[in-house]
């Protein structure tokens, strides 16, 4: 599904965090906003979610308008910065949570839910670890199952709020890889917040270059290495 | 080489035995002095005459209804000011709003101010001599010297316990894991019972079992708007008062026994769910 931000714009009180910005994205590409803390990149992956709503402008999801659709309504799969797994529940349970919250009559069966519960923690190549709570988990095992968690509603996108930020350096260099890979077997349109320069570049097809609420500059990414590349173009 | 074997393994933090001694002495002298030694002398005095005595003093009609009195009382105002106090520290620690900083201060107030000018407030609000007391009694309803003006005050003095209880855990906790539970399809209230709930639940019991002690316990507010009538409007505290006041002190201190033991019970049950739920408690432990 494809993304229009068109002038987007936000203010806390008086403080602006962002200013009218505009990006076209294309179904299934992968985007990096990139920034430094403080850059509005955060407020923008907030405003798609629907955590936030704007103060002016629009955002359309496959041309259709969505600004004032709840974050219910979105259906975007949003992984955190610290992941907000959630505690007292084990990774079973937290993955299966978007199903469970389903209205009745659209809530699969127990037999179902379990089954694709146990797909997504296979996608996650974790497959045995359904019982355990998440302060039993690693840094990176805690961010798989975010993602997992997050794909389990069968999302329409992807959000990821820096979701390398709190992993030392070798566990984010394979997850940034195993975020692309899980990227391209579902085609889903995704965009994750990041500060670092390297991460951008790697593994986005465009990459957004925000700082103080502007947009400085889009990169798109040469599609050397990548398993796929997508034609973008940004406006 | 030969490795030299340590002598003993001393912790770094330990300190010479006599300092050890005298300090681990001095703390249990004072638990013994001003916590255990007070608890002992309520029971010892009440059955200074025997078990026949207290018992009896208790089976009096007067001391059952203060018995009944209060523990209705708590009943009632318990359950409300847990409902309050999640709704007040919810309010508090997952929106922003203009005058939060006041909402605080005031949820502080009944720590701040005496019971006495409580119930004073009370009496001068809803009193006879106010025009919505005239207009309550021209309807006849009855509030100040009766049992509505006794759950009213309880409620006032034992407002803060869950808010103050629930606030800082839900400041720690952060409003993230509501937020995913939002994403994920959730509805707010969905999303409060199923995630917030069982996040704050030991602060919540913790604030209720405080609660719950000072709702059955309260003196001063309670005193001012009772209007002290036997077997109508006493609660425990007041007809221990009254019952000393005229040198019945098998009949006082037996009575100030059970409301210890009332007290003693709530504390046994926190400890017990403490120790049926330890594995859940270790397991969500925040990270």
């Amino acid at each position: 599904m494809n993304i229009e931000i068109e002038e987007l714009a936000k203010e806390f009180g008086t403080e602006r965090a962002l200013y009218p910005v505009s990006i076209s994205i294309p179904s299934g590409a992968l985007i990096a906003l990139l920034g430094p803390s403080g850059s509005g990149k955060t407020t923008l992956l907030r405003i798609l979610a629907g955590l936030e709503f704007p103060t002016s402008g629009r955002v359309l999801f496959g041309g259709q308008d969505a600004t004032g659709l709840s974050v219910q309504e979105r259906r975007a799969g949003f992984v955190f910065q610290h992941y907000a797994l959630f505690k007292h529940m084990t990774v079973f349970e937290n993955v299966a949570y978007g199903l469970r919250a389903r209205p009745r009559k659209e809530r699969p069966t127990e037999a179902e839910i379990a089954r694709r519960v146990n797909r997504l923690l296979d996608l996650i190549q974790l497959p045995d670890i359904g019982g355990r709570y998440p302060n039993q988990l690693s840094g990176g095992q805690r961010q798989r199952v975010a993602l997992a968690r997050a794909l389990a509603i069968e999302p329409r996108m992807l959000l990821l709020d820096e979701p390398f930020g709190a992993l030392d350096a070798k566990v984010r260099k394979e997850l940034r890889q195993g975020l692309r890979e899980i990227h391209d077997r579902t085609g889903l349109t995704t965009v994750f917040v990041t500060h670092d320069q390297d991460e951008a570049m790697e593994i986005a097809d465009l990459v957004v270059f925000m700082s103080k609420g502007h947009i400085e500059q889009m990169s798109v990414m040469p599609p050397a290495g990548k398993a796929r590349a997508v034609p973008v173009a940004p406006r | 080489m030969s490795v030299v074997p340590l002598s003993r393994p001393v912790p770094v933090t330990t300190e010479p035995r006599p300092t050890r001694h005298l300090l681990i002495g001095l703390a249990v002298g004072f638990v013994a002095l001003f916590l255990f030694a007070p608890l002992v002398t309520v029971f010892a005095e009440a059955l200074r005459q025997g078990w026949v005595a207290s018992v009896q003093a208790l089976a009096s009609p007067d001391a059952r209804s203060a018995i009944r009195l209060t523990l209705i009382v708590a009943a009632i105002t318990v359950p409300l000011n847990a409902v309050f106090g999640i709704a007040a520290a919810w309010a508090i620690t997952k929106f922003d709003f203009r005058g939060k900083a006041f909402l605080i201060t005031l949820i502080d107030l009944p720590f701040s101010v005496s019971p006495v000018v409580a119930g004073l407030a009370l009496i001068l609000l809803v009193g006879a001599n106010s025009s919505f007391g005239a207009w309550l009694a021209a309807n006849d309803l009855k509030i100040v010297f009766a049992f509505p003006g006794i759950v009213l005050a309880t409620m006032f003095v034992t407002f803060p316990f869950v808010a103050r209880e629930l606030i800082p855990v839900m400041v720690e906790q952060g409003r993230a894991e509501e937020e995913a539970a939002l994403t994920l399809g959730a509805s707010g209230w969905r999303s409060f019972f199923t995630v917030t709930l069982p996040n704050i639940r030991w602060a919540l019991l913790y604030g209720v079992l405080l609660c719950n002690a000072r709702a059955m316990g309260e003196f001063g507010a309670v005193a001012v708007v009772s209007g002290k009538i036997r077997g109508e409007t006493t609660t425990m505290p007041i007809m221990i008062e009254m019952l000393y006041n005229e040198y019945l002190s098998v009949a006082a201190f037996s009575l100030a026994a059970v409301l210890a033991l009332l007290a003693l019970l709530t504390l046994l049950l926190k400890s017990l769910l403490e120790w049926r739920h330890a594995d859940l408690l270790a397991a969500t432990r925040r990270h």
